[in-house]
C-alpha cells in the first residue's frame, strides 16, 4: 500500500503539497518532541540516523544503481573523517574553519573513490567485492599504523579534542537560543543534518533520474549490452564510485566534528556490512527504502539498550546482554528478510513486481511469454 | 567505397587465435552474412568488429574512418549496433525502457518517439508488452526487442549475431522475415548465422568461415549452388 503512495502523489498535487507540509512540520518539530518525550539521548540517535541516511544513500549509488558491489565503503568515510579531523584540532594545531573542510574532505573521498574504482573496473560481482573489503581494511590498518615514526593520525588512540562545526561563530556543541526557543548541541546538529540529509536526497533523485541514472541501471543490467548502447561504462562505473565516495566523505567529516573524537575502531569492516544492510534491508536502489533502511537499523539497535534493565526488574538479573541480543536480532531479522521480503522492506515499482507480480493481468501475460503462445 | 572494409583481422581469444586474418567488406545497402560450423570464428570475428574484443592484428575501416583502435561505446555512437549473441536484453527494465535504451546517445527527442513509434509498428507483439519486464519474454520477443533496440539508435549498419540461436522454428521464420523487411527498407546489414541456408536466403553475399579463415566468398545465390557449400553447410 505504501508504494502506491508517491503514484497518488504525483496524480494530486494539491494532496502533494499537504503531505509535504506535514512532513516538513513532524521533522521540524520531531527533535522537541523526542527531548521531551525520551530525553537527550534520543537526539543524538536522531542525529545519527541522519548520518547514516547520507551514507547509506552514497552507498545505494555504487550497489543499487550501478550495481557494484562495494564492501569497503566505510574507507571513503574514514577518509572524510580523518581529513576533517587532521585539519582541525590540536594534533598538528592547524585548525581550518568546518565550512571550507567539509567539501575539501568530500573532495578527497571522492579521489579515493577513484583511485579503489580504477583499477578494479574490469572486476565483477563476487571478485569486485573482494577487492573492495580490502581495501576498506587497507585505509583502516593505515589509519591504525600511521603514528610512526610520523605521527600522523595518532594510531589506535584516535585524534581526540576535534572542533566543532561552526556556523556563523557559535559553537554547535553550545545550547543557544535563537527566536525563544532554546536549542542543545543534539538540537542543531539535527538541523545541520537535516538539511544536508535532504540536500543528499535531492541530489540522489535527480541522480536516479538523469541520464546518468538510466545509463547506472543499464550497466547494473547487462553491461556488454550497455556498451553496445554507446554507453561509456569505464568513465560511468568510475562516477558512480566517486559520487558514492563524495557522499562517504561528506558524512565522515560530519561524524568527525560531531562526536570530537576519531578513531580506526569507528571504520571497520561491520560498519561498511551495516551500511550495506540498511540499503538492502530497505530496499535496493529505492531512495525511500534507503532511507527507511538507514533509520531502522540505526534506531532498533538502540531500543534493545532497555531490555537489560528490563530483564533486572522482571527475574532480577541481566541473564542476556543486550549487546550480544543485538546481533542474534539483527542477523535473525537477515535472515527473516531474505525469506520473506527479498526485495527490501520498501522497494521500487520495478523491483517489488520482480519478485512478487501481483497484478494478475501482468503474470497471464508473462506466463503466455514464457511459453511462447502464439494467436 | 565500402561502408565496411576490414583487412586482415586477426583476434585472439583466450589465448586461441580463433580469426586468423579475415578481409571482408560491406557495401551500403548491403545484406552480408558469415556462415561457418560451430567454432570457426563466425561470432568472434563480429564480437571484434563491434569492438568488444580487441583484434589482434589488421584493420577495421568503417564509413572512411579507421576504427581497429575504438572502443565499443564510439562505435556504437558511430552507428554500428550489435545485436549480441543471447540477445542481451536488460531484463529488469520494461520493454519501453529497453527501447529507449537504444537511443541512449541520440539528444533529437523528437526524432526518437518517431522512432518508438516506427519500431511498435514493425514488431507490434512489443507494444502490447511495452509495460513489461525485459526478461519475462519469451526468446522470440527478447530476439524482437533486441533487434528493435538497435533500431532506436538509427544505425548505418546493423551486425547480428545468431538471431536464431535458442528459438522455436516458428520464432525464427518470424524474426528472419522482420529482418528481410529491414533489409528492403534499406538497412545494411552484417549476419552471422549457424542456420546457413535460412542465412544465404537471405542475404546478398556470403563468407564460409573455417578454422577462422574465409574458405569462400561468393554471391548468396552462387554459394547456394556450390556444391562444396552444400554438402558442408546445407546438408544436401
Amino acid at each position: 500500500m505504501i508504494s502506491i503512495l508517491p503514484e497518488r502523489l504525483s496524480q494530486n498535487p494539491r494532496l502533494a503539497w499537504v503531505v509535504f507540509a506535514a512532513l516538513g512540520l513532524l521533522l521540524a518539530v520531531l527533535p522537541f518532541l523526542v527531548d521531551a518525550g525520551m530525553g537527550r539521548t534520543w537526539v543524538r540517535i536522531l542525529d545519527f540516523a541522519m548520518l547514516y541516511v547520507m551514507l547509506a544513500l552514497g552507498l545505494n549509488i555504487v550497489v543499487g544503481f550501478a550495481g557494484l558491489l562495494d564492501l569497503g565503503y566505510v574507507a571513503f568515510y574514514a577518509v572524510g573523517a580523518y581529513f576533517y579531523a587532521i585539519l582541525a584540532s590540536p594534533q598538528f594545531g592547524i585548525h581550518l574553519p568546518f565550512w571550507a573542510l567539509l567539501p575539501m574532505g568530500a573532495g578527497v573521498a571522492c579521489l579515493f573513490g577513484i583511485l579503489l574504482g580504477a583499477p578494479t573496473l574490469r572486476l565483477r560481482g563476487d571478485y569486485l567485492a573482494i577487492v573492495t573489503l580490502g581495501f576498506g581494511e587497507i585505509i583502516r590498518i593505515f589509519l591504525n599504523n600511521l603514528n610512526a615514526p610520523l605521527n600522523i593520525t595518532n594510531g589506535p588512540q584516535g585524534i581526540n579534542m576535534i572542533d566543532p562545526v561552526r556556523i556563523a561563530g557559535h559553537s554547535l556543541t553550545r545550547p543557544i537560543e535563537i527566536l525563544g526557543v532554546k536549542l542543545s548541541g543534539a538540537h542543531g546538529h539535527y538541523f545541520l543534518f537535516l538539511v544536508l540529509t535532504l540536500l543528499v536526497i535531492f541530489i540522489a533523485l535527480r541522480l536516479q533520474h538523469s541520464r546518468i541514472g538510466r545509463a547506472w541501471a543499464a550497466i547494473r543490467e547487462d553491461e556488454v549490452a550497455a556498451e553496445a548502447m554507446g554507453i561509456n561504462t569505464r568513465n560511468l562505473k568510475l562516477l558512480a564510485f566517486a559520487m558514492g565516495a563524495t557522499f562517504g566523505g561528506l558524512g565522515g567529516g560530519l561524524f568527525a566534528a560531531f562526536q570530537g573524537f576519531v578513531s580506526p575502531e569507528s571504520f571497520g569492516l561491520m560498519e561498511s556490512i551495516m551500511i550495506l544492510c540498511m540499503v538492502v534491508l530497505g530496499g535496493m536502489g529505492h531512495i525511500p527504502g534507503v532511507i527507511l533502511g538507514a533509520i531502522l537499523v540505526t534506531v532498533l539497535p538502540e531500543l534493545l539498550r532497555y531490555i537489560g534493565p528490563l530483564q533486572q526488574e522482571l527475574i532480577g538479573r541481566v541473564a542476556v546482554d543486550p549487546a550480544d541480543l543485538r546481533m542474534l536480532l539483527f542477523g535473525l531479522a537477515l535472515v527473516a528478510m531474505m525469506l520473506f521480503r527479498p526485495q527490501g522492506l520498501w522497494p521500487s515499482r520495478v523491483r517489488a513486481r520482480e519478485l512478487r507480480p501481483d497484478n494478475p493481468d501482468e503474470v497471464r501475460q508473462e506466463q503466455e511469454s514464457l511459453y511462447d503462445r502464439e494467436r | 567505397m565500402s561502408l565496411l572494409q576490414v583487412q586482415g583481422l586477426a583476434v585472439h581469444y583466450g589465448g586461441i587465435r580463433a580469426v586468423k586474418g579475415i578481409d571482408l567488406s560491406v557495401q551500403e545497402g548491403e545484406v552480408v552474412c558469415l556462415i561457418g560450423a560451430n567454432g570457426a570464428g563466425k561470432t568472434t570475428s563480429l564480437r571484434a568488429l563491434a569492438g568488444l574484443l580487441p583484434s589482434a592484428a589488421g584493420s577495421i575501416h568503417y564509413a572512411g574512418t579507421d576504427i581497429t583502435a575504438l572502443p565499443v561505446h564510439q562505435r556504437a555512437r558511430l552507428g554500428l549496433a550489435l545485436v549480441p549473441e543471447g540477445r542481451g536484453v536488460f531484463p529488469r527494465l520494461t520493454v519501453e525502457e529497453n527501447l529507449r535504451m537504444g537511443a541512449y546517445w541520440r539528444n533529437d527527442r523528437p526524432g526518437i518517439a518517431t522512432d518508438l513509434e516506427r519500431v511498435y509498428e514493425l514488431f507490434p507483439r512489443l507494444r502490447e508488452r511495452h509495460a513489461q519486464r525485459g526478461g519475462t519474454l519469451s526468446g522470440g520477443e527478447q530476439q524482437m526487442l533486441s533487434l528493435a533496440r538497435a533500431l532506436m539508435s538509427r544505425p548505418r549498419l546493423l551486425l547480428l549475431d545468431e538471431p536464431s540461436m535458442g528459438l522455436a522454428p516458428l520464432a525464427v521464420r518470424k524474426i528472419f522475415d522482420t529482418i528481410r523487411l529491414i533489409a528492403e527498407q534499406g538497412m545494411t546489414l552484417l549476419l552471422v548465422e549457424q542456420n546457413a541456408r535460412l542465412a544465404l536466403e537471405t542475404s546478398h553475399r556470403g563468407y564460409v568461415l573455417e578454422g577462422g579463415r574465409i574458405v569462400h566468398r561468393d554471391t548468396a545465390a552462387a554459394l547456394l549452388a556450390s556444391p562444396k557449400v552444400r554438402e558442408a553447410y546445407l546438408g544436401a
